[in-house]
């Protein structure tokens, strides 16, 4: 097969982090009227002329019935409400229909909420990522419930014999001011069918402060579905006649099949069929392995372990994270390729007062879903329809088609339920697997990736080390920043990039940004919170260590880097951020007396259009001898517990306070969980870590307590917050531990240098 | 082999003993309420009650099961459909984010408050850590358990 082609992966990056428009997203932001022919592309036959199960729960008939786009749907049985994205625990799939809703002015509880299928001319870009559902279609849903809203008035005026302007609307209902009469929009739905969609302009959307709903606790809509265990999840889809299948890849990417005990395998209980794909090329879609196919997914796991597989590894990744470390333990001596450069950094740094400079590396690591990559596949009559947990739906498409040798017109999607995303299903290499399986398959298969394969062909984080350089002049004020960052390059590619200068490139005098990237085969891709996640650490850590050279508050001296209130590139407003570190300093108690052993720490980062500032209380205990880390180094063991963190978000107004909190909530314990003992190594091309027993996410006793504080809005639009939450949380944490104990961390995760979480 | 589940007797025919209880659930009796998250007894996330005690499925041979009685999360609702006090919390709550895990977490809320009606902090943190939660709902799943025993009480006393 010869050399992997990793097209896509770095597109996909750049869109996420917003450098670059991803396929999904086009056509996206406007709200498409709906002629008879989409009426019926929604209601009914679609793509291959397969039927489409997305239908209502309840039966709507044709006539009677209101739809005046893609998102609403009323008759006399209730409110319908379409949710356009991928749900994957952020919560859109509530927080998006609550934006039509409260511009529909209907009454949440006569809402049902349903999952929209697959259908760009209709909802232009549909994805999960990037935190870009929420500031994508924000204006769109508005509109889209405005303008229902205004023909349930104009159905209730023509009913009535009177004028529009003298109606209002309320709780699902169009009421006229004067006599306090009213009527349902259930009531008026045959009405408003009958009525022209008017434009843009004649819809005049809600003064935000007349917001009924948004900013409210809302719950989630599959919540009682969940608590039941109802099938809701890509992995609980369950069909007639279905089969099960694994699929086993060489530990090594980019090795080959040269044989396999495929007749034995195919001889063991339950299993239906057995056989080699050879794999298209690419990193992204088809990588060559062994498919088993059974009567019960325990039957394929079960002939899997008893697979035995000669691999060719002439191509094969040959990744050694040791190798990597020991060749960034050089480089960081070397001047690398300058990606930014303001100012004059050489001659700051040597007439500064004084200098610091540190080494900080992080290791790699995985997303790690709770729901093990899965998708169902059904191949027929030269169509192919999937039942798939993705973050992009319409890239599946395309990607399945094309592994197929089929149009995408012959390829059905029903979008399914995620249990956890984090970026790792922006990736759909799993649906062309099964894809490609179900075409050697006489009915449906289900596709099941046990967690070892997870964990063994995830898109990892990368790893990464930056040599860092600064100093301080002789009013203790940062004068002069390097930043020297040793990163991965995947087919070429770097997997990241600081070519923006990276915080605080563009508030400082003299700053150098440096870049150099070291090969690797395993894919490296977006990670909650790209760039971001791992950045946040080491500039904030490295604010810390300066003002401390300079003898100075930190809280202090971040607020000084920041200078006037002004709007910087890329959407960060200095105002903004100035604001969060007071709140949260303020909510914390910056400044106050803590026993010994205990200290408060304080770090900002502005991604996903969020400005975030988070503090941490924590305790470090005392030396309690060494252990050895990862790398067989001793280092000296202590104990940490972080009591408290304090979080202050600027993403303009909240549209569920509910799910808002739970997003700050989940990212503080998933980045200190991050930071303190997740990483994957790698040696010989291969994985070191296999499953949760060595690959150790945080537990509820480690939880600490989170205060959540939102400021207040003003004119600000709403953006997402699925990600920017994450990447201040480990700065603030190591810069707690050094207040607490005068320890300067350099590694995530942290129990590198011998921490560990109580 | 027969396997009581939710109160329901299944024949399971000539079915492989080794098989783990988690995939019978699953791709035998399709309650696909019990989750797969890792295989090896690590997660929580396949978490049913075995006599009313919290038992990670994953690992356990069907055959073992003899005649104690399975619950699984389809079967926790009253006969009538009602939610459970755990249940109802969780959904007032909104505990959930993916939601993959939930039905684990709350299996095993549901061992602990039948063995402990009044769970301390530590009980319910010492009780939930073999559950995982990738998406860190952490706080509100003990803020769940919390009010679910309070009502629990409150009921108990009340009627
Ligand atoms: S699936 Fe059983 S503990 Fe993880
Ligand atoms: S809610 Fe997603 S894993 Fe727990």
């Amino acid at each position: 097969m010869g050399k992997l082609d990793y097209t896509g992966i770095s597109e996909i990056v750049a869109a996420v982090t917003g450098e670059r428009q991803l396929d999904d997203r086009v056509g996206a932001a406007e709200v498409v009227k709906l002629d008879r022919r989409e009426f019926l592309k929604l209601t009914g036959v679609m793509g291959g002329g397969l039927m489409l199960a997305f239908a209502a729960p309840r039966a709507f008939a044709q006539n009677g019935t209101f739809q005046p786009n893609g998102y609403i749907r009323i008759d006399q049985s209730g409110i319908l409400l379409y949710a356009k994205n991928p749900e994957i625990g952020q919560g859109v799939k509530t927080s998006l229909p609550m934006i039509v809703a409260e511009e529909l002015d209907a009454a949440w509880n006569d809402v049902e909420v349903v999952q929209s299928p697959i259908n760009q001319s209709v909802y232009g870009a549909q994805f999960a990522g990037g935190s870009m559902s929420i500031p994508m279609n924000y204006q769109p849903l508005r509109q889209a419930g405005a303008t229902a809203r205004t023909m349930m008035v104009q159905a209730a005026a023509k009913r009535w014999g009177v004028d529009s302007a003298s109606l209002t609307t309320q709780d699902s209902h169009v009421i006229q001011t004067a006599t306090g009469n009213k009527l349902s929009y259930m009531d008026l739905a045959g009405e408003a069918a009958q009525l022209d969609v008017p434009n843009e302009n004649d819809v005049t959307l809600k003064d935000p402060k007349d917001f009924r709903l948004l900013g409210n606790r809302i719950t989630g809509v599959d919540n009682e579905s969940l608590v039941r265990g109802e099938a809701l999840f890509g992995t609980d889809t369950i069909l007639p006649g279905m089969k099960y299948a694994v699929y086993h890849k060489c530990p090594a990417i980019g090795g080959t099949v040269k044989s396999a005990n495929i007749e034995e395998i195919k001889k063991m209980p339950g299993v239906v069929d057995a056989f080699a794909l050879d794999g298209k090329g690419s990193a992204m879609e088809l990588l060559p392995g062994v498919a088993i196919v059974a009567d019960s997914t325990w039957e394929a796991i079960n002939a899997k372990r008893a697979l035995r597989v000669e691999w060719d590894e002439t191509d094969a990744s040959k990744d050694s994270w040791t190798d990597a470390s020991n060749e960034a333990e050089r480089l960081r001596h070397e001047d690398g390729r300058r990606v930014a450069n303001f100012g004059d950094f050489d001659a700051a740094f040597a007439s500064s007062k004084s200098q610091v400079s540190s080494f900080y590396q992080y290791h790699f690591v995985s997303h790690a879903p709770m729901e093990p990559q899965n998708c169902t596949a059904s191949f027929k009559d030269g169509a192919l329809e999937l039942w798939a947990p993705t973050q992009t739906p319409g890239s599946a498409i395309g990607m399945a088609a094309r592994v197929c040798g089929i149009q995408p017109n012959r390829v059905a999607l029903h979008q399914l339920r995620c249990g956890g995303g984090f970026g790792r299903r922006l990736y759909n290499d799993f649906v062309c697997e099964a894809s490609a399986i179900a075409q050697h398959v006489d009915g449906p298969v289900k596709l099941q990736w046990t967690r070892e394969d997870d964990l063994a062909y995830d898109l990892f984080r990368a790893g990464g080390f930056h040599q860092m350089d600064g100093s301080v002049d002789s009013q203790g004020k940062i004068s002069g920043w390097r930043n020297r960052f040793i990163t991965f390059e995947v087919g070429g590619t770097p997997v990241s990039s600081m070519n923006r200068g990276v915080y605080p490139g563009g508030l400082l005098q003299n700053v150098r940004a440096e870049q150099v990237g070291l090969q690797w085969s395993h894919r490296c891709a977006a990670w909650r919170a790209p760039n971001a996640n791992v950045f946040a650490f080491v500039v904030g850590s490295f604010v810390h260590e300066l003002a401390h050279a300079a003898g100075r508050d930190h809280l202090e001296v971040l607020l000084e880097t920041f200078g006037e209130p002004r709007p910087m590139g890329g959407g960060m407003h200095t105002g903004r951020a100035a604001n969060v570190i007071r709140l949260a300093a303020q909510k914390a108690g910056w400044g106050r007396d803590l026993p010994q052993g205990r200290g408060l720490g304080v770090a900002f980062y502005y991604s996903h259009q969020g400005h975030i500032a988070e503090v941490a209380e924590v305790s470090v205990g005392e030396v309690e001898g060494t252990t050895k880390n990862r790398r067989g180094d001793s280092v000296d063991r202590r104990k940490v517990t972080v009591h408290k963190v304090t979080v202050a978000s600027d993403v303009g107004p909240i549209i569920n306070l509910s799910g808002a909190e739970n997003q700050v909530e989940g990212s503080v314990v998933d980045a200190l969980s991050t930071m303190m003992d997740l990483s994957v190594t790698f040696e010989n091309g291969r994985i070191q870590q296999n499953n949760f027993d060595s690959y150790k996410m945080l537990r509820m006793p480690s939880t600490p307590e989170v205060a959540t504080h939102f400021v207040e809005p003003g004119e600000n639009r709403p953006t997402g917050l699925g990600e920017p939450v994450f990447p201040p949380l480990a700065p603030a944490v190591c810069n707690a531990i050094f207040a607490a104990c005068g320890r300067r961390v350099k590694t995530m995760p942290i129990s590198e240098e011998g921490f560990y979480i109580a | 082999m027969n396997l009581r589940v939710n109160g329901v007797t299944h024949d399971l025919g000539g079915i492989d003993p080794q098989t783990p209880l988690l995939w019978v659930l699953r791709d035998h009796l399709n309650l696909v309420g019990t989750k797969y998250g890792c295989g090896i007894s690590q997660c929580g996330a396949c978490t049913v009650l075995l006599d009313g005690e919290a038992m990670k499925s994953c690992l356990y041979p069907v055959s073992a099961v003899g005649s104690a009685e399975v619950t699984t999360i389809e079967g926790l609702a009253g006969r009538n459909g009602e939610l459970n006090s755990l249940q109802k919390a969780w959904v007032e709550l909104d505990v959930a984010q993916c939601g993959y895990c939930q039905s684990g977490q709350i299996m095993a809320a549901e061992a602990l408050l039948r063995s402990n009606p009044n769970p301390s902090d530590s009980d319910i943190d010492e009780a939930m850590e073999s559950n995982l939660c990738r998406c860190g709902t952490y706080i509100r799943i003990k803020n769940a358990v919390k009010v679910a025993a309070k009502r629990n009480s409150v009921d108990e006393i009340g009627g």
